[in-house]
């Protein structure tokens, strides 16, 4: 298991250098430089700024320059907030982006996968059909949709909950977590019906029931197991998910976290924003993929079998 | 070297009293037919088809004719579905939207469609290595932030429609290639391929006559499910303001400016909404009807 | 009082066809320490009957009626909270596919110990004491060991002994057995079926053993219920229903039993004599087949090779039937496929009327590939579900230039009659045939190229036993009629016996024997042979009692 998990951390590297490689060049091949929107600076001014942040240099050089800063955890300096480094504005939207992912993770998790095993445990009755077309709402009602509408009922005409911000005031981040998590969970409860209609079809389910088991151990210790499958392998995909969803969700609710910063970066050409974000996020979802494989390999006792006898 | 095997017209004459047999396709219509909100939603996204495709000749008021004496009202008779702050008509610009988002939609599908295809036909069919490296190749970029990049390509080179259709085509491909691939794979393990082999046919006379036939059937479902998948990313993107750009329209264009204004003029977000809601709902019910009528498992039960 | 008195038991299932009657009004009582074997053909009702008892049907049925009274109290009239305290505890069931009825993501132990904890309450330390000392009793070597392992770590006769262990933990009264031993080769069918018995002995439980294979059942039943079409047609004490049997479907089954050596030739032809002095049509020489395992890793050097077929060498000849023989992993079919080609071959040679298949380009090949057939195991996937009878048949016609546009239909029409199917069902798919007549579209499809050598891998396992009994004379008319040489691949001796005109046995990859049908079945030379042909069970009560005594006397149960 350990040297599995260090194999994979070491393919991880090759994914990331690709990353940072690919999103450099591209950033570098963008027409108009983070200053030409401002077209009242002076020539000479805007020759400094470009010696500051080392864009005087040829481009390999500035590649090799800024990996070696990466490599020390040095993201460099923001074009657009002079005197902020990258690391700093990360750091700071950094944990208000992880506790909204986190809750909207729980809201997905715990709505959705209930939500598909009590459905798939008496299929093709009310039990079924009403979380079922729920999800289908939610599928089809993206977080740009959603969010404006909960904001609406909730915030504007109810008056029951705060319609932005974070951490303010109290209840403001009921409705940020909704709007991004309830999306997931529409995919998780399809996804987990699918899963738990399969395992409870199988053969060792009715070996269950044969030796007498209470039909909620047969559900939750023989069923769940195997119908979570498919719902572990989505988790990788559904935080690269969470975290881009993040950008409308932070838009919306104007909420100070990563996701809104990049849609700003991205806006401004704040090349050094941009790079470290992109970075950090794939850091994020190469290390949470990772994370979703062995979560999958290690409830699966033949996954972990294989992985014995390869070694 | 045109093939011999195509002689299914010389049998109608000669064989007179045949019981008619049900292909697995028209056993699948059959249930589909029963489907009553699969046929809905396929009768929604042909009439949003057909309505997209007429819009420059049906559309009651022009593109940007502006009234701003008018401003913005809620529905009327005049303006089914109300105007926009700068008294432009809703409905003409939901149905001009409509044009982009279904466009795209349709066109970044088949990008992926093919290149999926393709991927997951030589992957499968090859085998061995070629298999193995082609399928780590895609587990790679699954790995990648492929959402970031879209956003970052968007900006860097500008938004540019063609642009996106490669974009999102690029990103949706990977799954197409997995499920053509997983189909091939154990399609080529069942006995009727080896069968074919056997009898001497050619390789490719057994892809065209005994795999494509039968790995159709996933292949259009998932199409089906990925087609508002594309839909939402772009509108995802237009409403950042990093995917279609104005004077061109999309729903979710027209969504993030309804948000902007909602509190005062709701229709301005309800109506893009509803319509970008209601094709997203039409795409799935069909994909889940088809999935449903062409799975064999449910034929079997 | 017996045990279990059933009486006048009713399941129908509402189906979008309409009803169903799986079960359509069957009464049986088993007492203490007898067996009962329910036998019939797929679809007789005979496990529906069964698990209508404990309610453990998959969907809901329409109706479930009658009486069961076990012990006196009905099982048709309990609460589901009376019947789980019956499941598991005093009537316990081995189900059977040991490959799918255990949880493959939790130890052998803790599926063994559920059981002990649900309904006697006794502590998870004592109940796994309890399940190593089980598995030790089934004969499981190091259970203490073994306890924590998972299902997949155990080879298939391994999980079937696990599932007996479990099913016999709580000391059930009544073991009901599903076909416990279908899916597992010949001889761990015997030391399966050995071990139930004397399980059984020694606890003097009541069994109900249900099986579609009369053979089986006559040395380990009492008592003999037929069923057909959700009926009983036929019960009795075992010797009455083998020896003095009333029924003619009993009879049709008893009959569809092969037994016996390949009766003689109709045809007034030499061709006995001829066969032993023709020349080989196919000659095989130091034939080796290895597979590599990719799925540990695309790049690793020591990747494990599997030796499927391993140095083996044979001749066929002309016009005759060799039948092939193994157990399930013994290269049977690789060595089939090797032979056409279907796998790539690693080293020796395939030489079919003087040519060497092993390297010819695909130009090449295409003619030879006319010229020898095969026929495949399943009917269910080895026909296009896309295509019709008229499309499957045509193509290799129109293919190889055999027919023409103009007269196709009329050759599909014939080689429809060949292999007895109606002109009428010309244009429907495979998914509207059964299995038997599907298996005859795949007949046709192999001789419609008008073959030398047919390849027939396992063409009838997969079929009901009178089923299979007209397929095989299906096959031996065919081989006549056509004079065709063939391969016929199996794993059921009886079936071999009955249509090959020589043997060849085959064990981890290696040919171990080869020998004419008679003198292999007189007098076995390899020890591996003689395992195979003890272990195949006779449908004959009387000698199966008497063959299991010298097997226990033997010791052949490990």
């Amino acid at each position: 298991m350990f040297r599995f998990i260090v194999s994979r951390l070491l393919q991880a590297i090759p994914v990331l250098l690709v990353v940072i490689t690919a999103t450099f060049f591209l950033v570098r091949a963008a027409p108009g430089g983070p200053f030409s929107a401002e077209k009242t600076v002076a020539p000479e001014v805007i020759k400094a700024l470009e010696a500051q942040y080392k864009l005087d240099q040829p481009v390999w050089q500035q590649y090799l320059s800024y990996l070696n800063d990466l490599a020390h955890g040095d993201f460099g300096p923001s074009f657009r907030y002079p005197g902020r480094s990258v690391d700093e504005l990360i750091a700071g939207g950094l944990p208000i982006t992880a506790e909204l992912a986190f809750y909207a993770m729980l809201v997905a998790i715990i709505i959705g996968v209930s939500a598909g095993v009590l459905a798939a445990l008496k299929p093709n009755t009310p039990q079924d059909y009403v979380p079922m077309s729920a999800a289908m709402i939610g599928i089809c009602m993206p977080s740009f949709l959603m969010g404006p509408l909960l904001v609406l009922i909730f915030g504007i005409w109810l008056e029951w909950l705060p319609v932005s911000g974070w951490g303010d005031l109290p209840g403001d981040k009921i409705l940020p977590a909704i709007t991004l998590g309830s999306g997931y969970a529409a995919f998780l409860a399809r996804l987990s019906r699918g899963g738990m209609l399969e395992v409870m079809s199988q053969d060792y389910i009715r070996t269950a029931r044969a030796k007498g088991l209470p039909e909620w151990v047969v559900v939750l210790k023989h069923g769940l197991r195997g119908g979570l499958i498919p719902v572990i392998a989505f988790l990788g995909p559904a935080f690269a998910g969470l975290l881009s969803g993040s950008f409308v969700v932070e838009t919306i609710f104007q909420i100070p976290g990563l996701g809104r910063f990049y849609v700003q970066a991205a806006f401004n050409r704040d090349y050094t924003m941009i790079l470290g974000t992109t970075v950090f996020f794939a850091t994020l979802i190469v290390l949470f993929n990772l994370l979703s494989d062995i979560i999958a390999v290690w409830i699966n006792p033949k996954l972990r079998h294989q992985l014995r006898e390869g070694k | 070297m045109s093939d011999p095997v195509l002689a299914e017209g010389a049998i109608k004459k000669s064989v007179p009293q045949t019981e008619k047999g049900t292909s697995l396709w028209q056993d699948a219509w059959l249930r589909l037919r029963k489907n009553t909100f699969a046929l809905l939603g396929l009768g929604v996204i042909v009439f949003f088809c057909i309505i997209a495709l007429l819009t420059p000749y049906i559309a009651p008021y022009g593109y940007e004719q502006q009234n701003l004496m008018l401003g913005a009202v809620p529905p009327s008779a005049e303006h089914w579905l109300g105007t926009d702050i700068f008294g432009r008509d809703m409905l003409t610009r939901i149905m001009y939207g409509s044009r982009v988002s279904l466009m795209v939609g349709f066109i970044a599908t088949g990008v992926a469609l093919i290149i999926g295809v393709l991927w997951g036909t030589i992957a499968g069919y090859a085998g061995g290595r070629v298999d193995a490296v082609m399928m780590r190749l895609v587990d790679i970029l699954y790995a990648l932030p492929f959402m970031i990049f879209i956003v970052l390509l968007m900006v860097v080179f500008g938004r540019n429609i063609l642009l996106l259709f490669l974009a999102i085509g690029a990103v949706e491909w990977l799954t197409m290639a997995r499920i053509v691939r997983g189909q091939v794979l154990s399609l080529r393990r069942q006995e009727f391929i080896e069968a074919a082999v056997s009898l001497g046919l050619s390789r490719w006379t057994i892809i065209r006559r005994h795999l494509i036939p039968n790995t159709l059937g996933p292949v259009i479902v998932y199409t089906t499910l990925t087609i508002p998948s594309v839909m939402l990313l772009e509108a995802f993107l237009s409403f950042l303001g990093l995917g279609i750009q104005p004077p061109q329209s999309s729903w979710g264009l027209l969504i993030s400016y309804g948000v902007e204004t909602m509190e005062e003029y709701p229709w301005l977000l309800l109506f893009p909404g509803l319509a970008l809601s209601i094709t997203l709902f039409a795409l799935n019910f069909l994909g889940d009807g088809l999935r449903d009528a062409l799975d064999p498992r449910a034929s079997r039960n | 009082m017996p045990l279990l008195e059933v009486d006048n038991l009713t399941t129908h299932f509402h189906t979008r066809e309409g009803v169903v009657k799986a079960v359509d009004g069957i009464s049986f009582c088993v007492n203490r320490g007898e067996t009962l074997a329910i036998v019939g053909e797929s679809g007789s009702g005979k496990s529906v009957a069964c698990y209508s008892l404990l309610k453990l049907i998959p969907q809901p049925p329409g109706i479930i009626a009658g009486s069961a009274l076990f012990e006196g109290n009905d099982l048709l009239q309990a609460d589901d909270k009376t019947l789980q305290k019956i499941r598991g505890n005093d009537i316990a069931i081995i189900f059977q596919d040991p490959m799918t009825c255990l949880n493959p993501y939790l130890t052998v132990g803790e599926q063994l110990i559920e059981p002990l904890i649900y309904h006697r309450n006794i502590s998870r330390k004592d109940a796994t004491y309890r399940a190593i000392e089980i598995l030790g009793e089934v004969g499981i070597v190091e259970p203490e060991k073994r306890v924590g392992s998972y299902p997949h770590e155990f080879s298939g006769g391994m999980r079937q002994r696990v599932m007996i262990a479990m099913a016999l933990i709580t000391e059930p009264k009544l073991l009901i057995c599903d076909e416990p031993t279908t899916a597992l080769d010949v001889t761990i069918q015997a030391q399966i079926l050995e071990l139930v018995k004397v399980l059984q002995r020694k606890r003097n439980i009541a069994v109900i053993f249900i099986s579609h294979d009369l053979a089986v059942v006559a040395g380990i039943a009492d008592n003999v219920a037929v069923m057909k079409d959700g009926l009983i047609v036929e019960q009795g004490p075992v010797d009455d229903i083998f020896y003095h049997t009333q029924h003619d479907y009993t009879k049709k089954l008893l009959a569809s039993i092969p037994e016996g050596a390949k009766p003689p030739p109709n045809s007034p032809l030499p061709a006995n004599t001829s066969i032993t002095e023709n020349k080989p049509l196919l000659s095989i020489s130091h034939l080796k087949t290895h597979f590599h395992d990719y799925s540990s890793g695309w790049l690793k050097r020591n990747q494990k090779v599997i030796k499927a077929v391993d140095d083996v060498s044979l001749n066929i000849k002309q016009g005759e039937i060799l039948g092939l023989v193994g157990e399930s992993g013994s290269g049977k079919s690789t060595l089939g496929r090797s032979i056409l080609q279907l796998v790539p071959v690693t080293s020796g040679s395939v030489v079919f009327d003087g040519t060497d298949l092993t390297n010819l380009s695909p130009a090449r090949m295409k003619p030879m590939r006319r010229r020898m057939q095969m026929i495949f195991q399943d009917p269910y996937a080895s026909l296009n579900p896309r295509m019709t009878v008229f499309d499957t048949l045509a193509e290799p016609l129109l293919y190889h230039g055999l027919a023409t546009r103009k007269n196709v239909t009329e050759q599909v029409l014939a080689l429809m009659d060949d292999v007895g199917l109606a002109h009428a069902a010309i244009r429907k798919y495979p998914h509207e045939f059964s299995g038997g007549q599907r298996q005859r579209i795949a007949v046709g499809r192999a001789i419609s190229t008008k073959p030398e050598l047919v390849i027939a891998d396992e063409p009838v396992s997969a079929l009901d036993v009178t089923i299979q009994a007209q397929i095989l004379d299906l096959i031996l008319e065919l081989v006549e009629k056509h004079n065709l040489t063939m391969l016929f691949i199996s794993h059921d001796l009886s079936v071999v016996r009955y249509i090959a005109d020589r043997i060849a046995v085959m064990h981890h990859g290696k040919l171990v024997e080869t020998g004419s049908t008679e003198s292999l079945f007189a007098a076995p030379q390899h020890e591996y042979t003689k395992r195979l042909l003890s272990a195949i069970p006779v449908a004959d009560p009387a000698r199966e009692r008497k063959r299991q005594v010298e097997l226990t006397q033997l010791g052949v149960d490990n």
